[in-house]
């Protein structure tokens, strides 16, 4: 027998969390509701003759992102503490480092799914309009979902076995998405505002630095916050 | 014999409490250890170290010649927890697989079905763990932990909830892993149940081994007064 190694444990793991959610679909659509009730709450909120939609929407946008996104990282390890079956995947001998990345595969395909529920509405709602921007916003989402996720998904480890986690959760690493969500909202103004992708390009390496630097360091922190 | 299990004198202390203190055993392959004794005697810590879920606060545990918690180690061992260890949205044939396709079982699919159909669970492999009872989830329990045929089994109370037919294949599965070679180290409460199988005998009171000996021979009864006398 031959133990997998880290990407296809990593995978394996992921695999799981993602069969768990479409078969329960309790946090998902919980996400997605919460996203939309906000965007509906921040779109009632506007004054539409002070701040124009394109001054609004980027803000709106990672705000519901961001939020949402810790609702889906939250259940990533409650599943785990459930039932005690976070010991099952700490004696398999697999690297724990793949416990984490198989989370956060997970938690990204995850965000990214609240993701294409609520672009959209913040398109109808805001009036912003998409169809030249789709590219460039895509890449934007996904380096900073990568970045919201690397870190999210590390205290949600912390807090997973802690009575409130939920409030703690958000408490931890909001802080942490501040050098996410800045760059991430700066771009997308640009590019939904029609510049070209070039102006934004010192916000974008903001957020490569961010992901590749705290990856890394999530990666590697992981086991040491399982350790009793 | 070659040495399976290997504890050289083991401590763990959580804040000022020794909950393990200064334990040490040996086992080679095809001997039981059957451990007994009071609630927080220590004995599910010193399985957890076993496993290499908790580090020793000095000591150290080996399994074979590699030293926990290596993954080398870890994948050598199958744990049976007082909790299930499952994921209940999962189905039994699910939970089972996976933990074959961790430890890297070649053909994760037949793996899976020998091991539900050697705790008699087979026929609710499609059915998600959370529909069983809590009997039915021990067995899947246990299929998770074996699937791998693992060296060491270490089973932390692993007769709770199951009924006559579910414990007699449990026991019947502790012996065919026991006569293929393996090492085993089950905790339980039950002195009958546990003596019956074991080849060895420990009883834990406040983090120590107060009572170590070789189980066969023993009488069950008279060993479960002195049991009672030392725990008392």
């Amino acid at each position: 027998m031959r133990a997998p190694g880290l990407l296809a444990a990593s995978w394996a793991i992921a695999r799981k969390d993602l069969a768990i959610e479409f078969r329960t679909r309790s946090a998902f659509l919980s996400s997605v509701v919460f996203s939309l009730l906000a965007i509906v709450i921040f779109y009632f909120a506007w004054d539409p003759t002070a701040v124009g939609p394109l001054a609004l929407a980027p803000g709106v946008l990672w705000v519901t992102f961001t939020f949402s996104g810790l609702l889906a990282m939250h259940r990533s390890f409650g599943v785990e503490a459930a039932d005690g079956a976070i010991d099952a995947l700490l004696v398999a001998p697999v690297a724990r480092e793949s416990i984490f990345l198989g989370k956060a595969l997970a938690n990204v395909v995850f965000v990214a799914g609240v993701q294409a529920v609520s672009l959209p509405a913040i398109a109808i709602f805001y009036n912003v309009p998409l169809a030249g921007a789709w590219l460039p916003l895509l890449g934007i989402l996904l380096l900073a979902t990568v970045g919201l996720v690397a870190v999210g998904t590390l205290f949600a480890s912390i807090t997973a076995n802690t009575r409130m986690a939920e409030l703690l959760l958000p408490v931890l690493a909001i802080p942490f998405f501040v050098p996410v969500v800045m760059p991430a909202a700066q771009a997308t103004a640009d590019v939904l505002s029609g510049r070209p992708i070039a102006e934004s390009f010192a916000w974008l390496r903001i957020l490569l630095a961010f992901d590749l630097v705290f990856v890394y360091a999530c990666t590697v922190a992981y086991p040491f916050t399982i350790e009793d | 014999m070659t040495t399976l299990v290997a504890a050289t004198g083991l401590v763990r202390t959580f804040g000022a409490r020794r909950a393990v203190d200064d334990v040490s055993l040996a086992l080679s392959a095809g001997e039981c250890l059957a451990l007994f004794g009071p609630n927080g005697a220590g004995k599910t810590t010193v399985l957890r170290i076993l496993a290499g879920l908790l580090r020793p606060s000095s000591g150290e545990a080996r399994i074979g010649d590699v030293r926990l918690p290596d993954p080398a180690a870890r994948g050598r061992v199958g744990l049976i927890s007082h909790r299930s260890m499952l994921y209940d949205a999962l189905t039994a044939r699910e939970n089972v697989r996976f933990a074959a396709a961790l430890h890297g079982v070649p053909d994760a699919e037949e793996a899976t079905v020998r091991a539900l159909a050697a705790l008699r669970v087979a026929d609710r492999a499609d059915v998600a763990v959370r529909s069983l009872s809590r009997g039915l989830q021990q067995r899947v329990a246990i299929a998770r932990a074996i699937v791998h045929a693992p060296d060491v089994l270490l089973a932390d109370e692993p007769y709770t909830g199951l009924d006559a037919q579910g414990g007699a294949a449990l026991t019947a599965l502790l012996r065919e892993r026991r006569a293929a070679g393996a090492a085993l180290v089950v905790v339980t409460h039950h002195l009958h149940e546990g003596l019956a199988l074991a080849s060895h005998a420990a009883v834990m009171r406040a983090g120590r081994f107060v009572r170590f000996e070789r189980a066969e021979g023993l009488d069950a009864g008279r060993y479960a007064t002195e049991y009672q006398e030392l725990v008392a």
